[in-house]
């Protein structure tokens, strides 16, 4: 049931926009619930998890490649599942307040819903390949978000980019998992997880490493492929709570957690998760620090919160998993809620410059406890259920000593700038004085409030009551990434320990820089770094490749039809003699039985194709190629083909009215290219002939099947009731040849036709 | 370049050829013919008449776009290979009947006569189509 949720998502999806259509009113209603009804599926189902009763089940989509739409749900899916369906729920009520009189609210709602199956269907994937169409599904669906609002140049590139970025990493993961069915002979995932000792000790194994994390790096928005996310949030606000905050920016951490236990343990996973997700979660803190926008500034710790749970699953000690896990909630309850908030700030004054706001509390009181709950959560107070993830996050099960300093100094500067964050998002706009003017007239209506305030609570209430989340969320999920199994003790004081000190520091650390942050000295300071650099990179390449894709077209079709010509002659002759002379060269018994007649036939013909040449008379040249022509039709008449000569025949003729017809029209008949190309055309020539000729020579000398020629004479008259063998084959044996041959000869009429009637039309408009 | 001589000859020429080519059209599966050859004598014959007379003219004549004779031929060859899908044979099985006419004798009728037809008018169109626009330029 659970897994068919998945698939009636997918159904009914297409159909919202016309129930929009029909009752914009209802459907603000009825949408919400199906997120609901999701979520309330995957709450039924925490306990058949945490009793260790996985959900498997199949259904075969292409057997001949091994790939089933297989899904199997355990505590790593269920977690996931239960953020997806959960924001998505209040996100959802948050699309039809905020999205209310949007005219293609129907098409969102469904751009929404497929994205939202998609990327359940990432998380109770067991096929490789189900997993990648599904993963490839949410890029698709970021792309059509993204870019919602179309209209805007802005966002078309912001959607391109993600899409081109997310693309190539999903290419590259989609190799790696090709290259990885190939190792285990499978392509279920759960089947992988058996063998990842065959996986790890395989000569193919840095590659698969390396690819595999190119996906989940693009994808979580990883430093250098970071700079697509703060782009995306030219996005409608619900999407980039939805999408590039809460869920979709998490299917690469998704696939780092599965692959875990398949994976994980070498130095290579380890270093690389580190390094990149240390750099990434700094950085992105950093580059945090000077927006001003609001969406940007979330939108950058965003990208450091994607660092340290790629950092702390590189990590791999128990607890760094379960701070990862832990931390993957808290994540998605606090950003979905703070970004809420601020597309309801957006929403009510116009603007999302933090400068700008101040003093909201009074008109947005609801919003103002929303955002309160998530920046505290955010800023890892205590008791909310950030506290416990920090907590978690710095005691990283290892000994601070040597590069683990490293670690903790990274996650510490990060979390003191994401509390300057939390400042400036969750308290700054609406504590200090209020604004004179009266921007804000109209109440907040429920369903926007709802969401911040919602997530808030739930932040609060797990870390109140931490252990049915425990017990029933963070543990299942951390036993199946580090397929063993584990308690997580959590307490909200365990003494004045280090871990303590440190976050205390962090607090104090976080609120210096919130002070320093009023004067706004450093942010000049930013601008002048202008760390875009791989945005840039990136930019520079796209354009590039298209540079390079116009030089080439413009030399291989530079509109003349004579380099047309030689460049397919040439690569055809090449590769042709190529291989016929890789071969050993047959040379046939050339003259042995031929009669008089043949040879006299064959002397007039190559006379005249030397004349046709050679003569000065345009006419002369037509009748010399015409008598090659007939000289052709009589070879086939010598050698018994009558159906092949009075086709020559006809061929012929119809080349001669046609070329009566545009006779007029030709230029003066005499030489205009100099001769240094009249050299090569000769030379073309000979060698297109000598290949032509070897390769019917060879045809004849090479016999690799019996010929079926005879099954054809048996049977023409038997089965296809013809005595004239040659039609039965074309009419019959071999219909659906003449069939594509047929298509061909249309195909090349409305050529023809558009060819010449739009010359025409051109010669006339320049006259 | 109107020509008496061509101009009569034509008149006369045309039903003639036309009337060939459906004489090799019909004995191609037993004897050299068949729809290629049949939809060459016939544009030979239909563009004799256009040299003649003039593209107009011959337009009145034919009163259809060389390009939607193309199309119909294709939809011919269509239905011909389609035809036995219907009894859930491959598609372009080879489909006769085989009935015995008063002054013809017993005579085979096939999918691959309809198949042979639809060439016939394929080439005719795509000919004609390339033809006329040639020299309508």
């Amino acid at each position: 049931m659970i897994i068919n949720s998945v698939f009636i998502l997918f159904i009914i999806a297409p159909l919202i926009p016309g129930l929009v259509r029909i009752n914009r009113r209802m459907s603000r209603w009825v949408v919400p619930l199906l997120p609901l009804s999701v979520f309330l599926l995957f709450i039924f189902h925490l306990a058949d998890i945490q009793q260790g009763k996985p959900g498997f089940q199949t259904i075969n989509w292409i057997p001949s490649l091994g790939i089933q739409l297989s899904f199997y749900i355990d505590g790593l899916g269920l977690l996931f599942a239960l953020i997806i369906s959960g924001v998505g729920f209040l996100v959802f009520v948050y699309s039809s307040g905020y999205m209310k009189d949007h005219p293609y609210l129907g098409r969102f709602y469904f751009y929404m819903l497929g994205f939202m199956a998609s990327m359940l269907g990432i998380v109770l994937s067991d096929n490789l390949f189900g997993l990648f169409v599904f993963w490839e599904l949410t890029s698709i669906s970021s792309y059509l978000l993204i870019g919602f609002e179309h209209e805007q140049e802005k966002s078309r590139w912001a959607a391109l980019q993600a899409l081109l970025i997310t693309g190539i990493g999903g290419l590259a993961m989609m190799a790696g998992f090709i290259l990885l069915s190939q190792i285990t002979g499978t392509t279920g995932i759960q089947a992988i997880t058996e063998q990842s000792e065959l996986v790890r000790n395989h000569s193919a194994y840095i590659p698969v490493l390396l690819l595999i994390l190119l996906g989940a790096f693009t994808k979580s928005a990883q430093v250098p492929f970071h700079f697509w996310l703060p782009g995306a949030m030219v996005a409608p606000t619900p999407v980039s709570t939805f999408l590039h905050s809460a869920t979709m920016v998490k299917a690469g951490i998704y696939l780092l957690a599965r692959f875990s236990p398949v994976m994980d343990g070498t130095g290579l996973w380890h270093g690389i998760l580190v390094i990149v997700g240390g750099i990434t979660t700094v950085s992105g803190a950093v580059l945090a620090w000077p927006q001003r926008d609001l969406k940007r500034l979330l939108a950058y710790s965003t990208v450091s919160a994607l660092g340290a749970l790629t950092m702390l699953l590189g990590l791999g000690t128990p607890t760094a998993v379960k701070a990862a896990a832990l931390y993957l909630l808290i994540h998605a309850l606090y950003k979905s809620g703070l970004f809420m908030s601020a597309g309801i700030l957006d929403h009510k004054t116009g603007t999302r410059n933090i400068t700008q706001l101040r003093g909201l509390r009074k008109r947005l009181p609801f919003t103002t406890i929303g955002a309160g709950l998530a920046a505290l959560s955010m800023a890892g107070v205590p008791p909310f259920l950030g506290y416990y993830g920090k907590e978690l996050m710095y005691d990283t099960g290892m000994v601070w000593r040597g590069w683990v300093w490293a670690v903790i100094i990274a996650l510490v500067v990060a979390n003191a700038i994401n509390i300057v964050v939390a400042i400036l998002c969750g308290f700054k706009p609406f504590w200090g004085r209020s604004p004179k003017d009266k921007q804000i007239t109209h109440r907040t209506p429920v369903s926007m409030w709802f969401g911040p305030v919602a997530a808030g609570i739930v932040g609060l209430w797990m870390g109140l009551a931490p252990i049915p989340g425990i017990k029933f969320i963070f543990e299942p999920a951390v036993n199946i990434i580090k397929s063993m199994k584990s308690e997580i003790a959590l307490e909200l004081f365990h003494g004045f320990t280090p871990i303590l000190q440190l976050s205390l520091f962090t607090l104090a650390l976080g609120g210096f820089l919130a002070i320093l942050t009023r004067y706004r000295n450093h942010v000049t300071f930013f601008n002048k770094l202008k760390m875009t650099f791989p945005s840039f990179v990136f930019k520079k390449t796209l354009f590039g490749l298209i540079d390079v894709a116009n030089v080439i077209t413009k030399h291989i079709q530079n509109g003349l039809l004579r380099s047309y010509v030689h460049i397919i002659f040439l690569a055809a002759f090449v590769l042709i003699g190529f291989r016929l002379f890789s071969f050993e060269i047959y040379v046939p018994k050339l003259f042995h039985d031929v009669r008089l007649h043949e040879w006299a036939l064959a002397v007039l013909m190559v006379v005249a194709a030397v004349a046709s040449v050679l003569t000065r008379y345009r006419l002369a040249a037509v009748f010399f190629l015409g008598v090659v022509g007939y000289g052709v039709a009589l070879v086939y008449i010598f050698f018994g083909a009558p159906d092949l000569a009075i086709t020559q025949v006809l061929v012929e003729t119809l080349i001669i009215i046609l070329f009566s017809l545009i006779i007029y029209h030709l230029p003066r008949f005499q030489t205009f290219s100099p001769p240094h190309s009249r050299w090569r055309d000769f030379a073309l020539a000979l060698v297109g002939g000598g290949v032509m000729t070897m390769l019917i020579l060879k045809a004849l000398a090479l016999q690799f099947h019996p010929s079926i020629s005879d099954y054809f004479i048996q049977n023409s008259l038997k089965r296809g009731h013809g005595r004239n063998v040659v039609n039965v084959i074309l009419t019959n044996f071999r219909a659906l040849n003449t069939f594509g041959e047929v298509i061909v000869l249309s195909v090349a009429a409305i050529g023809v036709f558009a060819l010449l009637k739009y010359t025409i039309k051109d010669r006339r408009t320049d006259v | 370049m109107k020509s008496t001589i061509l101009h009569i000859a034509s008149h006369h020429l045309m039903p003639l050829l036309l009337a060939v080519s459906l004489f090799y059209l019909f004995r191609g599966h037993n004897y050299p013919g068949g729809g290629f050859i049949s939809g060459l004598i016939g544009t030979a014959g239909l563009v004799f008449y256009s040299l003649a007379h003039g593209i107009d003219d011959f337009f009145k004549l034919l009163r259809i776009d060389p390009l939607s004779l193309t199309g119909l031929g294709l939809l011919i060859i269509l239905a011909a290979g389609l035809l036995p899908v219907l009894t859930g044979e491959p598609f372009m099985t080879g489909k006769w009947l085989s009935p015995s006419l008063p002054v013809l004798g017993k005579v085979h009728i096939g999918t691959p006569l309809l198949f042979d037809i639809g060439v016939y008018i394929t080439v005719i169109g795509v000919n004609l189509k390339i033809i006329l626009t040639l020299s309508e330029e």
